[in-house]
């Protein structure tokens, strides 16, 4: 009797949670699909009498959200790059190479943790601006070149790689940059992967940078789009759930196809402390 | 090439990234933060005169800048036990055996994280629309009167903490659940076999081995909280009442707004020193409970 109680419990706390939990996007999905004016309404209908694309339609012919679409894509992909440029190299000479200072230039990465990035905001847009690079693309990407979790993803995971293999490539008389290449590489595949999902989805979703950076309108990512138009339609509240849906799909398709290579980088860069 | 000259080009450019588009603004905000740094500033740098401390002399007599630093302590105080302790019961659901259908459960936890805050921050203030809203609607049914969420100075920020609740307790879960399953079963069944009940074992055994986990991630989640910002943006714009106005949402204003940089800096490096304090106050205190 009392592990039926507990069985029962535990179940319908967690569906209950999950239920909560899930409620809001769901709701997003459903009042996006709704005519204009419809959830403006007593009692909250919570969905469509008949579900309309029309709010979509509106966005791209009326609002040309296309252009931010396009905007927040090519920002994410450049960043994935680069990211995974400047990290892996790095990472892994941390992890397998020596050179002088190593571990204490690590260390001093590691520290830097603590000091907030808005920190840097106003020096670097003066910055930027004396480069001509406010309101650019490249611009918005200047944060996302090299990060110290990057590093410390990479380095931890290029820690398990044998000596002996590199060293038997060098005995074969190959170069470093080819070792690289052709043997360490292929061996950091997963970490790539998690490296390309966590460096995507965090650019995609940032928001302060980008909003500081890009000024014009036509220059703008998805989010911070998506904060200029609802305040301009603060009634709208189909058509600004159609935007957030826009907003949200991509990184959520993403997340559900890699899941795995995600959670791994989360669970190894929270041991960061 | 020597493997050592290679491993210099290997690190060099991250390096160099991280030294010029990080130290080196980090450096030059402390400067910044000296000086009136405005919007003349930003044409021509003759414009620029040094005055020292009066940026933060000035922030010290500026009420708004107190009503922020207030706000953001709210939010922190009362926000992260309660982001942690729901992760918590939310990674101790999963941990349990009785548990079905743990890896969608899991995922349908989690998805907030992922979720673009600009877009779910949009979504939640129809939700906590004061006639509209189905939280209202939902709390009416249970016989509450409406509340007028993000109008009335006094729910707004509790407003903006359940949004920030939902929205991220699944990354802690998920880092507190790898730490509930790498507590041996002996444990567990040694307990039981003494006669404690669930909260008992909670309490002795859980708990204390999530120890040195729990200061992690309330540490993480600290900074975090610290960093409040897009949900007032998005939601309230700092008000009602300035209610909403965080420190970082201060900087924003100050720098981005007004162009005051060297206002802007100087509020940075005050949240900069409060994080510090905090993260340093709650290592101590756990060292002390015997925790870390």
């Amino acid at each position: 009797m009392r592990a039926r109680l507990g069985f029962l419990g535990v179940n319908a706390a967690l569906a209950l949670l999950a239920a909560l939990t899930l409620f809001p996007l769901a709701w997003m999905i459903s009042a996006s699909l709704m005519a204009p004016g419809e959830a403006n309404n007593y009692p909250p209908p919570l969905l469509p009498t008949s579900a309309t694309l029309e709010n979509y339609r509106v966005l791209f012919a009326e609002h040309g959200l296309v252009r931010q679409v396009f905007n927040s894509l090519l920002i994410s992909l450049f960043a994935t790059l680069l990211s995974l440029a400047f990290n892996l190299s790095a990472g892994y000479a941390f992890a397998k190479l020596r050179f002088w200072g190593r571990e204490r230039i690590f260390r001093l990465l590691l520290g830097a943790l603590v000091i907030p990035a808005q920190i840097t905001m106003m020096p670097l847009f003066f910055m930027l601006k004396r480069m001509g690079l406010v309101n650019t693309t490249p611009g918005v990407l200047v944060p996302w070149l090299a990060s110290v979790v990057g590093i410390y993803l990479v380095r931890e995971y290029a820690r398990s790689i044998p000596d002996e293999l590199l060293e038997a490539a060098r005995m074969d008389g190959a170069g470093e940059g080819r070792i690289f290449l052709k043997v360490v590489l292929p061996l950091l595949k997963p970490i790539m992967v998690t490296l390309a999902v966590l460096a995507f989805m965090l650019s995609w979703n940032d928001f302060m940078w980008p909003l500081v950076v890009l000024t014009d309108r036509e220059m703008q990512t998805l989010p911070v789009a998506l904060a200029t138009l609802s305040r301009e339609h603060v009634q709208d509240v189909e058509l600004m759930m159609a935007g957030a849906v826009i907003t949200v799909l991509p990184v959520l398709l993403i997340f559900f196809a890699l899941q795995r290579y995600y959670m791994q980088g989360l669970l190894a860069g929270s041991v960061k402390g | 090439m020597k493997p050592r000259q290679a491993a210099w080009l290997f690190v060099a450019p991250a390096l160099l990234a991280i030294a010029v588009f990080f130290v080196v603004p980090v450096a030059a905000a402390l400067v910044m933060s000296g000086t009136d740094f405005d919007i003349y500033a930003l044409a021509d740098l003759r414009n620029v005169r040094f005055i020292w401390l009066d940026n933060y002399l000035q922030l010290l007599q500026r009420p708004l800048f107190w009503q922020a630093l207030l706000n953001t302590l709210f939010f922190v105080v009362v926000g992260v036990p309660l982001s942690v302790a729901v992760s918590l019961v939310a990674a101790l659901l999963l941990n349990s055996p009785l548990a079905l259908f743990k890896g969608f459960h899991r995922t349908a936890l989690f998805v907030p994280v992922v979720a673009t805050l600009a877009a779910v921050a949009v979504t939640w203030r129809f939700l906590l629309h004061t006639r509209y809203g189905l939280l209202n609607y939902g709390l009416s049914s249970l016989g509450f009167s409406p509340i007028d969420w993000l109008g009335n100075p006094r729910w707004a920020m509790p407003a903006i903490m359940l949004l920030s609740v939902w929205k991220n307790f699944g990354y802690n879960m998920i880092i507190l659940l790898a730490g509930l399953q790498a507590i041996p079963g002996e444990q567990y069944e040694a307990a039981r076999l003494d006669g404690a009940g669930p909260l008992a074992v909670l309490r002795h055994i859980t708990i204390p081995a999530l120890g040195p986990m729990l200061l992690m991630v309330s540490i993480l989640t600290m900074a975090a909280h610290f960093q409040l910002f897009a949900e007032p943006y998005m939601m309230t714009q700092g008000g009602p009442a300035q209610r909403t106005v965080t420190v970082l949402y201060l900087m924003y204003e100050e720098g981005f707004k007004w162009w005051s940089l060297g206002t802007g800096s100087a509020v940075a490096f005050v949240l900069f020193l409060f994080m510090f304090g905090f993260t340093v106050l709650q290592v101590t205190v756990s060292r002390r409970w015997g925790t870390a």
